[in-house]
């Protein structure tokens, strides 16, 4: 997916005039914040979870490469092969090329935000592999040839009608010409579409919310079951996954799953979990003949050394965009790339560049909710101030914020002539503004007075009242 | 004048620090003269170093840390020796008490200097109830209110029951919750004029909050949420009255409210 966060003020502009998307925002609310906090409140160590699970990410990050390692091995052990990508380029060509070995035609995919990351869908196509999603909204935006607004809700964005359209174009080649409207008639039939994708299927790529390195599993948490279709079905299974999402221990991972549906969704824990080791055994009913992991790096392995490398804890729930109000006024796609809302600010400028996405750090109040609901208790506002630090540093700050800032900490560090100087203005712009109180406009202020009155200052500064004080005083 | 718990104190008469911040200072120097009868109200000597200016907000949150740590040595010079320091603002606190600890991880003077500092700052609410014990003011103000959280304040600092409760013991007073009274109203510093169609937004839903609860009066503790939604406000024609909390705490409520005209 071509990044667009340069474009980040245009597209969320378009965004925020958007009704349909507006109105799909305004269900974050009742779908995600509400049903969280319920799910939280019913779980008295809640709290006490999210501190033990920041506590044990942290020390399997500090011996992350040991248990990358023991993963390997016992994945290899069972049959299976790991595969090892620098960057999204490399991932799609490994997988790729599994796909060719195999002489697989049609390829199934469950939902996975590494194959968005690697942009491992359009890389298949054009390399002549028939690929279809699994994952209901994936399969929306595919038909749609948008990519997902959200982490976890991928097609949140979409309304019914849209829906209803899409499918109605889509699944006349299948039979299907009726028009449907109501949700369930609706997943009715992408269920019936979708059914003999997977029983045609040769290869099946699914991606890991959890590697467990003491069995060589991987863990998919699911809502639909797609997943567990997906690993099954085809002759070949491939898990495209990130090196973060490796853990020790099944205890790590039960650990983790208490904390990720209740932070994502409010349920106690998804419909399905599904845990993947390897290939078919001689004596197993089913299963898939060959078993890949594909394990990418795309700038994590930096994180782990640099001031980032808390992000590298993130179990991928979304809780911190359901709760962003940026996010929650502008939707996903305007942050320009695969990751939206606060965690996606984050990683965007790590994986595309700050040059192209210096926006996004920038584009937050720092309120610190998302920090607030975060499973992982990831510095999030922090993390945000590190990337205007480092924007600051290699001087893409624009120069009118620069020098703005120079010339506002000069006077900031010359009290005798900020005093002074702020007392006249002050008087100034109380006289100006007496009558009304505000002012609906100001010169150099429109960022403010373009959608806000400016209040109008009382008179004399309280430096000025205070000195005329003590000297009455004294 | 205050019915008190027994104070926590070092001593009974502290001399207090005000940390005026750069917004009072400069639009509503009222909140200052009310954060001062507060303070001296419960016993303490206030003194305002002529030497402070801002917290150094604007460049720490644009990654300025060069200027950042200029200016926070500045204020951590000048609040040197007092008892406390105190300021009617959790954003100002909040940075003060937990920022600038962070931004001297490899200036070991400072660094004390700073962690010295955090310890005895205060955000000014939670000062008075939890420090200096006060239970109740002594104040009348007639009418309706609700109130907003700041961010930083109900985050950093943890300030949240406090402020409802002294407000409860005001006469007259009477305090209706907003829906997502704890979600940002936009201002965000810098924020607010970088993306201002966003911020806008923010605080148009905040705005709509508040006229929801039928309140007269909007207070919060924090002047940069409160100049950005008493401007909304305005902006969308509403009148509802616009506040600091410690000028109703102070009974120093009858000027004319923040953003409010004079004819
Ligand atoms: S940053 Fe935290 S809240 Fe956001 S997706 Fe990751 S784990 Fe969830």
């Amino acid at each position: 997916m071509q990044p667009r966060s340069r474009d980040f003020k245009a597209l969320s502009a378009k965004s925020m005039k958007d009704e349909s998307l507006q109105g799909a925002l305004r269900q974050l609310e009742t779908g995600f914040v509400r049903a969280r906090r319920d799910s939280a409140s019913a779980l008295p160590e809640f709290e006490a979870l999210r501190d033990q699970a920041r506590d044990r990410l942290d020390d399997v990050l500090a011996n992350l490469d040991i248990h990358l390692l023991a993963y390997e091995q016992k994945v290899k052990s069972q049959g299976g092969h790991v595969h090892w990508a620098r960057d999204g380029k490399e991932l799609c060509e490994i997988v790729s090329k599994i796909c060719h070995d195999a002489e697989a035609k049609k390829i199934i995919r469950g939902k996975s935000m590494i194959g968005e990351e690697a942009g491992l869908n359009e890389a298949l196509e054009s390399d002549g592999f028939e690929v279809m999603e699994t994952d209901l909204g994936e399969y929306i935006l595919q038909l749609s040839k948008e990519g997902p607004s959200h982490i976890i809700a991928p097609a949140i964005h979409k309304t019914k009608d849209e829906i209803s359209d899409l499918f109605h174009e889509a699944h006349k080649a299948h039979g299907l010409t009726e028009r449907q409207s109501e949700t369930s008639a609706l997943v009715a039939e992408a269920r019936q579409v979708l059914r003999q994708a997977f029983l045609n299927a040769d290869a099946g790529i699914t991606g890991a919310n959890f590697l467990i390195a003491e069995t060589g599993s991987n863990i998919i948490v699911t809502n639909e079951g797609n997943g567990d279709l997906s690993c099954t079905l085809p002759r070949v299974h491939i898990v495209t996954a990130a090196i973060d999402k490796v853990i020790p221990t099944l205890e790590d991972a039960s650990l983790l799953l208490r904390l990720l549906a209740r932070s994502a969704t409010g349920q106690e824990i998804t419909a399905y979990t599904t845990l993947s080791t390897g290939p078919k055994h001689p004596d197993d009913a089913d299963g898939p003949e060959e078993y890949h992991v594909v394990l990418i790096d795309n700038g994590r392995s930096e994180m782990l050394g640099n001031e980032f490398r808390e992000m590298l804890r993130c179990i991928r729930c979304g809780a911190c965009m359901n709760h962003c109000p940026v996010y929650g006024n502008i939707g996903g796609h305007a942050y320009g790339w695969v990751y939206p809302g606060p965690m996606g600010s984050v990683l965007t400028p790590l994986m595309v560049g700050l040059d192209e996405a210096g926006n996004l750090p920038n584009a937050c109040t720092l309120n610190g909710r998302c920090q607030d609901v975060c499973p992982v208790r990831i510095p999030l506002p922090g993390l945000l101030k590190a990337h205007r630090v480092r924007e600051f540093e290699s001087r893409l700050t624009s120069s009118l914020v620069r020098y703005g800032l120079a010339g506002w900490a000069w006077l900031a560090r010359n009290p005798v002539i900020y005093h002074p100087l702020m007392n006249v203005s002050m008087r100034v712009m109380a006289v100006l503004g007496r009558r009304r109180g505000a002012f609906r406009w100001m010169p150099f202020a429109s960022g403010w007075t373009d959608v806000r009155d400016l209040p109008a200052p009382q008179g004399s500064t309280f430096q000025s009242i205070w000195r005329k004080r003590e000297r009455g005083d004294s | 004048m205050y019915d008190n718990n027994p104070p926590k104190v070092r001593t009974q008469k502290p001399v207090v620090g005000l940390f005026v911040t750069c917004l009072t200072d400069l639009y509503r120097p009222s909140v200052a003269l009310a954060a001062v009868k507060l303070l001296e109200d419960t016993g303490a000597t206030v003194k305002v170093p002529r030497a402070q200016t801002c917290c150094g907000q604007p460049a720490l949150n644009n990654g300025d840390l060069k200027h950042s740590r200029q200016i926070a040595r500045q204020v951590i010079d000048a609040f040197s020796g007092f008892d406390y320091v105190v300021g009617p603002s959790g954003s100002c606190m909040g940075t003060i008490k937990t920022h600038y600890v962070e931004q001297f991880k490899d200036d070991p003077e400072y660094l004390e200097k700073a962690e010295d500092l955090a310890a005895r700052s205060y955000e000014l609410v939670s000062f008075l109830t939890d420090i200096m014990g006060v239970k109740s003011v002594n104040t009348t103000f007639e009418g309706t209110v609700t109130y907003h959280d700041s961010c930083s304040g109900l985050r950093e600092l943890g300030i949240h029951k406090q402020p409802r409760k002294i407000l409860k013991t005001v006469k007259g007073l009477s305090l209706t919750e907003m829906h997502d009274s704890d979600v940002c109203c936009g201002f965000g510093g810098t924020f607010c004029v970088k993306y201002p169609e966003i911020s806008g937004r923010m605080a148009s839903a905040k705005c709509a909050n508040i006229r929801n609860t039928g309140a007269d009066t909007l207070l919060a503790g924090d002047l940069g949420c409160l100049l950005n939604i008493a401007g909304r406000l305005r902006r969308e024609g509403d009148q509802t009255r616009v506040f600091h909390i410690a000028e109703v705490l102070a009974g120093m409520a009858d000027c004319p409210g923040i953003a409010e005209g004079q004819e």
